[in-house]
């Protein structure tokens, strides 16, 4: 039996009807601005904006492990080095986008360096006292409205594009651009050497460490990566939302507890799973929204419901039914016929 | 003379963050449990002192009486009911899970008292004080912090003297084998949270007398509480005291620099002795 | 006819896809002594756990005074009488030697062995209760667990390899301590690999093989020849 007989597979049927519908989807997407009405495509760009962020978190926990629950930390970073670059530093909005991510990636590294001291639920914890440090700061920061916030500048809201429909339509495609590239970017970190390392170390940290893997560098670079796309990604929140104050650009509950309810929902350590659970999160909110407050508690039961009973989510139940896999990341040995 | 005063009132304040942090640090030792819920908790207790005094005219304090046994009570319910299901090797179950709860805590409280700060009103005991030297200590804060220190003592006391400890320690230590010994972990597990949300009922109600709360204040407090455990070095409840202290004292002197930098300077301490000593000041030591 | 204490039928244990144990059978009677003999990995330390409860299995596979407990949590099956010293010790490294044994008494049963006559039976814990329990030779840990499992006043005492790791004095002590534990009317099923020694302290022997019982008997009535091709499967 010669090794030449098998190949190694990664895509499978499923896999390419879903990149042939993905495509489809995308097409639609990219014409959105023409066939959705305002409120319509505000929505999408929510949707998908929310859709990074799960991903990335997805990424972060439900791949490399680091549960954080202090990722609203590079959100709202990336909301003021949005707004401290174009109104202070004169940058095009885009151009500002951009360079948050490279600042979030910045910013990321000795923030890594310090709160890997700390294992599992501390971890946490400490990232969430890392967003709560740039909260405060933020707060003090009076150029930009200190504890109440500011506004986006007239002049600067008027260079992102001509007219408020021109503008929305620009948003749009930036966030849904943003989505793209994260779900590449992520794509491409799994299908990598590092992303099967990552699964070995998720796996077991152990028999990981004893191949010879870096665990702590394999984390930090993904932490440096999803630090850099999330703080983009806020950018893009608050380019939308013209308007960024302290409390906002790092809610706790708005950029992790959703994002986490989510990923869990949808199925943690899944491409998939942030996928779906951002389906559901937003047709419950958006069936819900009327209740108020009420709509959170029914979130936060589902959610807990969800990891109880079904703790692989929505999509790992599909998953158990079934061996569908929308995004061709694991391997296949396949028979080769004759030739 | 500021000085030491905003030292002296840093150091009361911690007591109250040493009872933030006690339920924490007890639920860590026995089930490694963090309890993202764990503010909301804090703050529960406080809406539920306001509707004990409010209700039947009753002191602050003595609204312990009803607030100490219902928390506690809620505590064994959420721990058998809910979160006995999420223990085990994975992290993120418990997490997700007392996040759902924190929301659901939060947007409860919301529903039923509205955003509106509210206080409990303690009388003249809030501005009761002693001359002590050149500075002036609040009845109230010393109260807050020799409560404090009481609470400790006896969870030290409960923890090594009693069969009650013993089980917790065994169950902490193995939880199979002390399942042998006949020791259900359920009930165990939900003793312990009892207790830990027993002392939580104290600090939400002195939380409630000292400063205006609404629903949205339980992540702070969880925070302030996690920063005194890790400080002290995990599972280590007079390091826990102790480093409520630095916690305090370190938000005070901040606040006496710039009114802003208060908080911030509590949080910059806390990563700075992470940075210089990520096992805390007094390495858990129990064994 | 005296009706059995424990009474294991068919009794069937899995690791996720591995499975330990094939349809079991075994029979204790009052104040019978039985050992369990068989090669590492015959599933032995299994059947222990099964019985004593850590690992769940179908009611009806363990039943004991003739009721089904095979699905009974550890802390239940404890409450019944059973006690179990488990392989490798286990103490708890965070109580002392006398904490250990008061847990071992927390349920509070009836019967002859308190604090007080653990320390009889072993003197030299008495000398060391307020030790850590990590800091005890091997020897003393193993009297510790031994003593541990006797403070619940067990009808039926659980022993795992007892000897295992121990130096032959050692183990010559702690088996000279066994008839002053067995003598008192209470049941027994030793898990010995010193066949010498199983077959010395037991009426009936039951050997594992590869999850299945391949051989039982009485003690005095088995032959080398058969216990070793019931042992190694040749
Ligand atoms: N926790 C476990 N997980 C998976 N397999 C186990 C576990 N414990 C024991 N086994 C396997 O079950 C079999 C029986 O083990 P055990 O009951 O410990 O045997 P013995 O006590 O006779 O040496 C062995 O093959 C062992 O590898
Ligand atoms: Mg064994």
């Amino acid at each position: 039996m010669s090794a030449s007989r098998y190949r190694i597979v990664q895509s499978s049927a499923a896999s390419r009807v879903a990149a042939t519908l993905g495509l489809i989807v995308l097409a639609a997407l990219v014409l959105a601005p023409y066939w959705a009405g305002r409120s319509d495509l505000r929505l999408l760009g929510e949707i998908l904006l929310y859709l990074s962020l799960a991903s990335l978190w997805n990424l972060l926990a439900g791949y490399a492990g680091l549960v954080s629950v202090g990722q609203q930390a590079f959100v709202g970073l990336g909301g003021y080095a949005l707004f401290g670059l174009t109104i202070f530093g004169g940058l095009n909005p885009i151009v500002a986008v951009l360079a948050a991510g490279v600042i979030g990636g910045l910013v990321a590294m000795p923030v890594a360096a310090l709160i890997f001291r700390l294992r599992g639920a501390y971890f946490a914890i400490g990232t969430w006292v890392m967003a709560e440090v740039f909260r405060l700061v933020a707060a003090q920061v009076s150029a930009l409205g200190g504890g109440s916030g500011t506004s986006l500048p007239t002049a600067v809201v008027q260079s992102i594009a001509d007219g408020r429909d021109a503008r929305e339509a620009t948003s749009y495609w930036l966030a849904l651009a943003m989505a793209v590239l994260v779900l590449a970017v992520i794509y491409a970190v799994l299908r990598s050497r590092k992303g099967l390392a990552l699964t070995a170390i998720r796996d077991n940290e152990l028999a990981a460490r004893s191949l010879g893997i870096d665990i702590w560098r394999t984390k930090f670079t993904i932490y440096v990566i999803v630090g850099a796309l999330t703080a983009a990604v806020g950018a893009l929140i608050f380019l939308q939302k013209l308007r960024i104050s302290p409390d906002a650009a790092f809610s706790v509950n708005d950029w992790t507890a959703f994002v986490i309810f989510i990923v869990v929902i949808g199925g943690i350590g899944t491409v998939e799973g942030p996928i779906i659970g951002v389906i559901v999160f937003f047709l419950l909110r958006e069936t819900l929204a009327d209740l108020g407050t009420t709509y959170l508690i029914i979130l936060g039961t589902f959610a807990i419901g969800v990891m109880l009973l079904a703790p692989k989510g929505l999509w790992g139940m599909v998953r158990a039914r079934s061996d569908i896999q929308l995004f061709a990341l694991r391997r296949k040995v396949v028979a080769k016929l004759k030739d | 003379m500021d000085w030491l005063n905003a030292i002296v009132q840093g150091c009361l304040l911690g007591g109250l963050y040493a009872l933030f942090a006690a339920g924490l640090s007890l639920i860590f030792g026995v089930m490694r449990l963090v309890n993202i819920a764990h503010g909301d908790l804090i703050v529960l207790a406080a809406y539920l002192g306001l509707t004990v005094t409010g209700a039947l005219g009753l002191h602050p304090l003595m609204s312990l009486l009803i607030v100490i046994p219902a928390m506690a009570l809620i505590g064994y319910v959420l721990q058998r009911g809910i979160l006995n299901r999420t223990i085990g090797d994975d992290l993120l179950a418990p997490l997700l899970v007392t996040f759902g709860l924190s929301v659901i805590l939060q947007n409860g409280l919301l529903e039923v008292f509205s955003a509106d700060p509210q206080k409990m009103n303690a009388g003249a005991l809030e501005t009761a004080s002693i001359p002590v030297g050149g500075i002036t200590l609040g009845v109230l804060p010393v109260l807050m912090f020799l409560t404090a220190v009481g609470v400790i003592a006896g969870l030290q006391w409960m923890f090594y003297h009693t069969a009650l400890g013993r089980a917790f320690r065994a169950t902490s230590d193995n939880q199979a084998i002390a399942q042998l010994m006949g020791l259900n972990r359920a009930h165990v597990f939900g003793l312990a949270m009892a207790l830990a949300l027993a002392v939580t009922g104290i600090a939400g109600v002195f939380l409630g007398i000292r400063t205006s709360f609404d629903p949205s204040i339980g992540g702070g407090r969880l925070i302030f509480g996690f920063e005194a455990v890790i400080i002290g070095g995990l599972g280590n409840l007079w390091g826990t005291l102790l480093g409520g202290i630095i916690l305090g004292v370190s938000q005070a002197v901040g606040a006496q620099i710039n009114p802003g930098w208060q908080l911030l300077a509590g949080h910059i301490a806390f990563l700075v002795l992470l940075a210089v000593r990520p096992k805390g000041l007094f390495p858990r030591m129990d064994g | 006819m005296v009706e059995p204490l424990l009474v294991v039928a068919g009794l069937d244990a899995h690791y996720r896809d591995f499975q330990a144990l094939y349809g079991v059978d075994l029979q204790v009677d009052p104040g019978e002594v039985i050992a369990i003999i068989g090669a590492n990995g015959a599933g032995k330390t299994t059947l222990m756990a099964s019985i004593a409860g850590l690992l769940p299995n179908r009611p009806d596979a363990i039943r004991y005074r003739n009721e089904p407990i095979g699905r009974l949590r550890a802390d239940q099956v404890a409450a019944r009488g059973i006690a179990l010293v488990p392989e490798g010790r286990q103490l708890f490294p965070s109580l002392s030697v006398e904490e250990n044994l008061l847990i071992g008494g927390q349920l509070g049963r009836p019967g002859p062995w308190s604090l007080e006559t653990v320390f009889e039976l072993f003197p030299i814990l008495r000398e060391r209760r307020a030790t850590a329990s990590t800091a005890l030779s091997g020897g003393q840990q193993q009297m510790v667990a031994i003593g541990r499992a006797l403070m619940s006043n067990p009808d039926l005492l659980l022993l795992d390899e007892i000897s295992l790791g121990l130096a032959p004095v050692i183990i010559k002590t702690i088996y000279e301590a066994l008839p002053g534990i067995i003598g008192t009317g209470m049941s027994a099923i030793i898990v010995e690999q010193d066949i010498g020694k199983a077959l010395a302290v037991s009426q009936r022997v039951y050997c594992l093989q590869e999850g299945r019982v391949s051989l039982q008997g009485h003690s005095n009535q088995l032959t080398r020849a058969q216990i070793s091709r019931a042992y190694f499967g040749v």
